[in-house]
């Protein structure tokens, strides 16, 4: 009871009311995603890049349509690899420098759990959204639209994992200046599970084989890293606030 | 028990550890180096397959064995240093990383050399070459964040995360590129198989790996002996020290 009241005390005296944690999670989720929202670059751009990249491969390979299909799961993957990278980077960049990161890290709650609602909200503007729209560039390399299922739940799983994986990196360079080549030297040999995994479910899908072992193995990395990255990302960054 | 496990965590007794076992070790282990190099080159039957350039193996192999047994004690020392935030586990952890890096590259150098005359090639994408390319990119990553970083004891901490990631992530990795190889590599390669090797050959080997683990002691001790050198230069147990 005596617990109680005091608890009552402080939410008076700070004047705001207490979030209990699902409506925490929520808020916060709902506030990376407007702030992804107001600047559309953000989401937009790595769709752009990916596209960039795409059509880079035919010029580069020649037009050849027997040829880049061959060649299609691993373009389609390694680009996609890429793009993730490039959203690790601005990941935290922005709440360390407007402080809201060590807001975060001293409220009362672990800062492995609150770190998940802007892993999530960055997920689903990017990651999701380019999983979506990938049978699309699939098709401008002859990448065989009955197959497209399988690129889209092998990538669905794929950035979500490599977002978690790219995360750490993330948080361990954002206090650095000129971090991202760095971060890429950090997280590119942690992704090359994923990217094995990933390719194969391709290959096995347009060769008429089983894609399941290969996507199930991506259900697994995205399951160990949602319990084991978040711990990590909040080890990193408070590393990086010096906390 | 305890006094023992207090003791490695101070810099004076392990400067002085150090101290004592370098004098007698590294002789030691240039003796075995010789030894094992001339048994290994001179003495060990001729491959009736690869001929003379399987000799090679007496080197790359055991900086193989070692490159990855160097990361677990680096991610070791991480570990200790994480949890107990002794001091001495960052300088350990520190000059445990470009030791290691090194074996591992003289590894991949190796191998290359080797594939040329055995394989016709001096890079082939073997499960295990590409393995150990990966290695190289996480030592070398551990070591690119600590000179990344301006505040030392930070840098430290955020190396002893990234190795211990790293870690976690070692056997995944192994798997994951031995399913890839047998995915992607035709049967015309063959590795003639080390489990065959003939005991006239395996015993050099052996003691080889032996010495490769006691050169990578010896260059650690060194190389823990320098960093103390310098992060206690102004200590009055230091300059006592070097004093005598």
């Amino acid at each position: 009871m005596a617990n109680e009241s005091s608890r009552q005390a402080s939410n008076v005296s700070s004047g705001l009311p207490e979030l209990n944690l699902s409506q925490f999670l929520w808020v916060q989720t709902r506030r990376h995603l407007g702030l992804l929202i107001a600047s559309p670059g953000e989401i937009v751009n790595p769709l752009l890049f990916f596209l960039l990249v795409v059509i880079l491969f035919p010029l580069g390979l020649g037009p050849d349509p027997e040829q880049l299909s061959l060649l299609a799961p691993g373009i389609l993957w390694v680009v996609a690899l890429l793009a993730n990278l490039m959203i690790c980077m601005r990941l935290f960049v922005d709440d360390f420098e407007d402080g809201s990161l060590e807001q975060l890290a001293m409220a009362p709650l672990p800062l492995a759990v609150a770190v998940v609602p802007q892993l999530l909200a960055s997920w689903l503007a990017s990651g999701v959204i380019l999983s979506l729209v990938s049978p699309l560039f699939g098709l401008m390399l002859g990448f065989p639209l009955a197959a497209a299922p399988t690129l889209v739940a092998s990538l669905l799983m794929g950035t979500l994992i490599m977002l978690l994986v790219g995360a750490i990196g993330a948080a361990l360079t954002v206090g650095i200046q000129r971090g991202g080549i760095l971060l890429a030297l950090l997280i590119l040999p942690l992704y090359v599970p994923i990217l094995i995994a990933g390719t194969r479910a391709l290959e096995e899908a347009t060769s008429q084989g089983d894609p399941m072992v290969a996507l199930a193995l991506l259900g697994a990395g995205v399951t160990g890293g949602l319990v084991l990255a978040p711990v990590a990302i909040a080890a990193g960054l408070r590393v990086s606030l010096e906390l | 028990m305890w006094r023992i496990i207090h003791q490695f965590g101070s810099p004076p007794w392990v400067y002085r550890f150090c101290d004592r076992v370098i004098p007698w070790l590294l002789p030691l282990t240039m003796l075995a180096l010789v030894v094992g190099s001339v048994w290994g080159l001179l003495y060990a039957p001729t491959d009736y397959k690869q001929g003379d350039s399987y000799r090679i193996i007496y080197i790359h192999v055991p900086t193989a064995v070692v490159s990855l047994a160097g990361y677990y004690v680096m991610a070791f020392a991480g570990l200790v240093s994480l949890v107990w935030r002794i001091k001495l586990a960052d300088t350990a952890m520190r000059a445990a990383a470009p030791i290691g890096a090194a074996f591992t590259a003289v590894a991949l150098i190796t191998g290359a050399i080797w594939g040329k005359p055995t394989w016709g090639a001096w890079w082939v994408w073997d499960a295990r070459v590409t393995s150990m390319l990966i290695l190289f990119f996480l030592y070398v990553g551990v070591i690119a964040l600590f000179q990344a970083y301006e505040n030392k004891a930070v840098a430290a901490r955020a190396c002893a995360i990234l190795s211990l990631v790293g870690t976690v992530n070692i056997p995944i990795i192994y798997k994951s590129v031995d399913w890839w190889y047998s995915l992607h590599q035709p049967a015309s390669i063959k590795f003639t198989g080390e489990s065959a090797i003939d005991a006239s050959m395996l015993y050099p080997l052996l003691g080889m790996i032996v010495t490769f683990y006691a050169l990578f002691a010896l260059l650690m001790m060194l190389n823990l002996r320098q960093m103390l050198t310098e992060e206690h230069a102004r200590s009055s147990w230091l300059v006592k020290r070097l004093a005598h």
